[in-house]
């Protein structure tokens, strides 16, 4: 009997303790009667800090709201976020993917259009709002935060030592990597590993031989396609830079080739403008600098790849939107603009953001005079298999050399016309 | 007697209700849900129409699903194929080698089941350094004098799949010596001494008389073989990532399914309906496999 009757307590007892559990989360929610408490989700972990920084900028103008960040890993933020928001919970205001990623959200009836809510939208430039546009229905669901551009990092140091200026043409871009290799340097330090990094690749060399923005507008209007000589002729080029890539470089990780640059083995990579803050951290002793990969004939242009990455999208479920928008609103500002640009080195969307004091944005908004879409991300991510995943691992047997150019340019045109409309007709 | 029947009836009722919700709540309902949601038509995170089968003659019948799916099956089996010949051959082999009581047994019997206790993360994540082109396995091959040898382990199509059965067969290998061991250990003791009478050989007396009383424990580290094999996942997120780099040559199901109907943080949107279809076949093949070979084991079982 006493056996029992101690069962019966520790069974009781682990109910309890779930019991309470479950209450002390709602606890947390519920504090403060007279507050507004806006959730607001990162997927950035890293920018707690300066995140918090502005909160507390935002709650000292808006003492009536407080605002609870949480930040979630970048690779699960996806899902936790589709999980809360189609169980009619989730943040109030949160970050927002762009393009497909938009797209998902906003198509499932998740995200708030913002137009009404923001008339100022209207004012931001017509490729930071693509981004944060649904194809659907054509409204806008992101206040557009910031742009990444992807081109060529470069170790002004390195430079100096062996005597290279910025190539003007492939040929000399070749020249400076045959020089590295001569010295001892892993000349480009891209490696093949993540398919990711194989897009960015693409996004900082291939521009300049596919033919740009008018190749790009061509494949979305279905008049051309991936087949198209002058995209094979890009991926045979990609293919000639593997001589120069890292020993073993279908090995190299994201990590091992930026280590590579930061640590100063490799004098370029090929990146996006979302690593010159975390190279300052690595190597504050660093010199590097930034050039856009440059065509076969020094008069053709040189492409850098635009894509809008981050936007603030409020929750169209929402109970508390009046604060929420309050929050977006302050989100927008060219005070959070500038921050954005000062402390966090990233390309602020917001309109009239003065970015000259940053020599680094500057030159970045300088390369940005001959932009072009980032190809897959912003033409071809709205469906599965998204041009993204096809082009990734097409890439890596292409790189790896299990693949000729050909069968990459095929098995991603027929992946994609698989749905695509313009390529079916 | 009637009084105490009906104590015990609550008792029981008691003891198992908990593991009913358990089991219901976060097995029955997601598969049932996940049969549900693939007879519907999707619109991004929202269900639209009813549409039968029609998931799954996508999935099974129309590129690119098709391709991916049969691709991702073929790295399935492949898994299977290694594990059962590589790893549960081994694990025999060392089961019976302990059970031999050969000086150190007690040594190795806990050094092989060591890797187990290990989360499959972090041996994931570990032997991921260590595959690395500048890793530990690369630099002990240059050490060595094998420096010919050295390879982008888990960046080669050929390679990445073989090498992380390999690193799992690392991790896994004590569960099935360990099984084995106590399955060897409790073949009764009169059958040995009777056949080492009759003058029978080690090898015949492994195959004639212990073999066919261990075959219970060879079901079961073959269902969990199969299960295993079906459901690898862990091990690939953690090394290659979730897209099956490089080039699918690493997909399984596992990974589709995740990609399918998760989306891929850096290339993909979800689809839900051909994912639960996914989720499905993996339950019904994996319920399948392990249903036909209980039953081909037990039908060579041997009572005494």
């Amino acid at each position: 009997m006493k056996k029992n009757t101690l069962l019966i307590l520790f069974v009781a007892l682990c109910a309890a303790s779930m019991l309470f559990a479950a209450g002390a989360s709602e606890q947390q929610t519920s504090q403060g009667e007279d507050k507004t408490t806006l959730e607001f989700w990162t997927w950035r972990p890293e920018d707690i800090d300066f995140y918090e920084g502005q909160i507390a900028l935002f709650e000292k103008a808006n003492p009536d709201i407080t605002v609870v960040q949480t930040a979630h890993k970048n690779t699960e933020y996806n899902t936790i976020l589709a999980a809360s928001l189609s169980g009619g919970a989730g943040p109030d205001v949160f970050q927002g993917r762009a393009y497909g990623g938009l797209a998902t959200f906003a198509d499932s009836g998740f995200l708030e259009p913002l137009v009404e809510w923001m008339p100022e939208l209207k004012n931001y430039s017509e490729n930071a709002l693509l981004g944060a546009t649904s194809p659907t229905d054509g409204k806008i669901y992101g206040s557009p935060a910031i742009s990444q551009t992807v081109f060529m990092y470069y170790n002004i140091d390195l430079y100096k030592e062996l005597g290279l200026s910025i190539p003007k043409t492939w040929a000399e871009l070749i020249r400076n990597f045959e020089a590295a290799k001569k010295a001892g340097y892993i000349p480009l330090g891209n490696g093949a590993k993540d398919g990711w990094c194989l897009e960015t690749l693409l996004g900082g060399m291939g521009a300049g031989f596919y033919g740009g923005t008018d190749f790009y507008n061509a494949v979305v209007a279905g008049k051309k396609n991936f087949e198209d000589p002058a995209f094979i002729k890009m991926i045979e080029k990609m293919k000639s830079l593997t001589k120069y890539m890292p020993d073993m470089y279908m090995g190299i990780s994201y990590e091992d080739m930026r280590s590579y640059f930061f640590n100063e083995m490799s004098p370029h990579l090929i990146a996006g403008s979302y690593e010159a803050a975390y190279f300052r951290t690595q190597n504050p002793e660093l010199n590097f600098g930034i050039f856009a990969v440059p065509s076969e004939k020094a008069s053709d242009p040189a492409y850098v790849s635009v894509y809008a990455d981050m936007n603030f999208a409020m929750n169209a479920n929402s109970s508390k939107k009046d604060s929420a928008i309050k929050f977006m609103k302050f989100l927008s500002t060219k005070e959070f603009g500038k921050a954005m640009v000062t402390e966090m080195q990233m390309v602020t969307a917001v309109p009239g953001v003065d970015a000259s004091a940053d020599p680094f944005i500057s030159r970045v908004l300088e390369l940005q005079e001959n932009a072009t879409p980032y190809f897959f991300l912003v033409g071809f991510r709205y469906q599965q298999p998204t041009g993204s995943s096809l082009w990734q691992a097409a890439a890596q047997g292409a790189m790896a050399d299990t693949m000729t150019a050909k069968q990459t340019a095929k098995q991603i045109q027929d992946g994609i016309a698989s749905y695509y409309k313009p390529f079916q007709k | 007697m009637h009084q105490i029947q009906r104590n015990k009836v609550k008792w029981i009722v008691f003891f198992i209700t908990p593991g009913l919700l358990v089991v219901g709540t976060f097995i029955l309902l997601p598969l049932f849900m996940s049969l549900y949601n693939s007879l519907f038509s999707w619109k991004q995170l929202i269900r639209l129409d009813f549409v039968g089968l029609d998931n799954f003659k996508r999935l099974l019948f129309t590129f690119p699903y098709q391709e991916r799916f049969f691709n991702a099956m073929k790295n399935n089996l492949y898994w299977f194929l290694s594990t059962t010949l590589i790893q549960n051959t081994f694990g025999l082999f060392f089961g019976y080698l302990l059970s031999r009581n050969l000086p150190g047994a007690q040594f190795f019997k806990r050094i092989f089941f060591i890797p187990v206790l290990f989360s499959i993360v972090a041996v994931g994540f570990l032997w991921g350094m260590y595959l690395k082109p500048s890793g530990l396995v690369n630099s002990f091959l240059k050490l060595v004098g094998l420096a010919s040898l050295q390879r982008a382990w888990l960046g080669l199509e050929h390679l990445a799949t073989p090498t992380i059965i390999l690193v799992n067969i690392w991790r896994w290998v004590g569960f099935p010596s360990l099984v084995f061991l106590a399955a060897i250990d409790s073949v009764p003791q009169e059958c040995l001494e009777a056949a080492y009478l009759e003058g029978v050989n080690e090898w015949k007396l492994f195959w004639k008389i212990i073999f066919p009383l261990i075959i219970p424990a060879i079901t079961i580290i073959m269902v969990l073989t199969i299960i295993g094999s079906l459901n690898v996942f862990e091990q690939i997120y953690t090394m290659t990532g979730l897209d099956g780099a490089p080039n699918y040559s690493t997909d399984t199901i596992g990974t589709l399914f995740y990609r399918t109907a998760f989306g891929s943080i850096d290339a993909g949107s979800p689809e839900i309906g051909i994912g639960s279809a996914i989720g499905l076949v993996i339950y019904m093949l994996t319920f399948a496999t392990s249903l036909l070979s209980v039953f081909v084991t037990k039908s060579k079982e041997v009572q005494l």
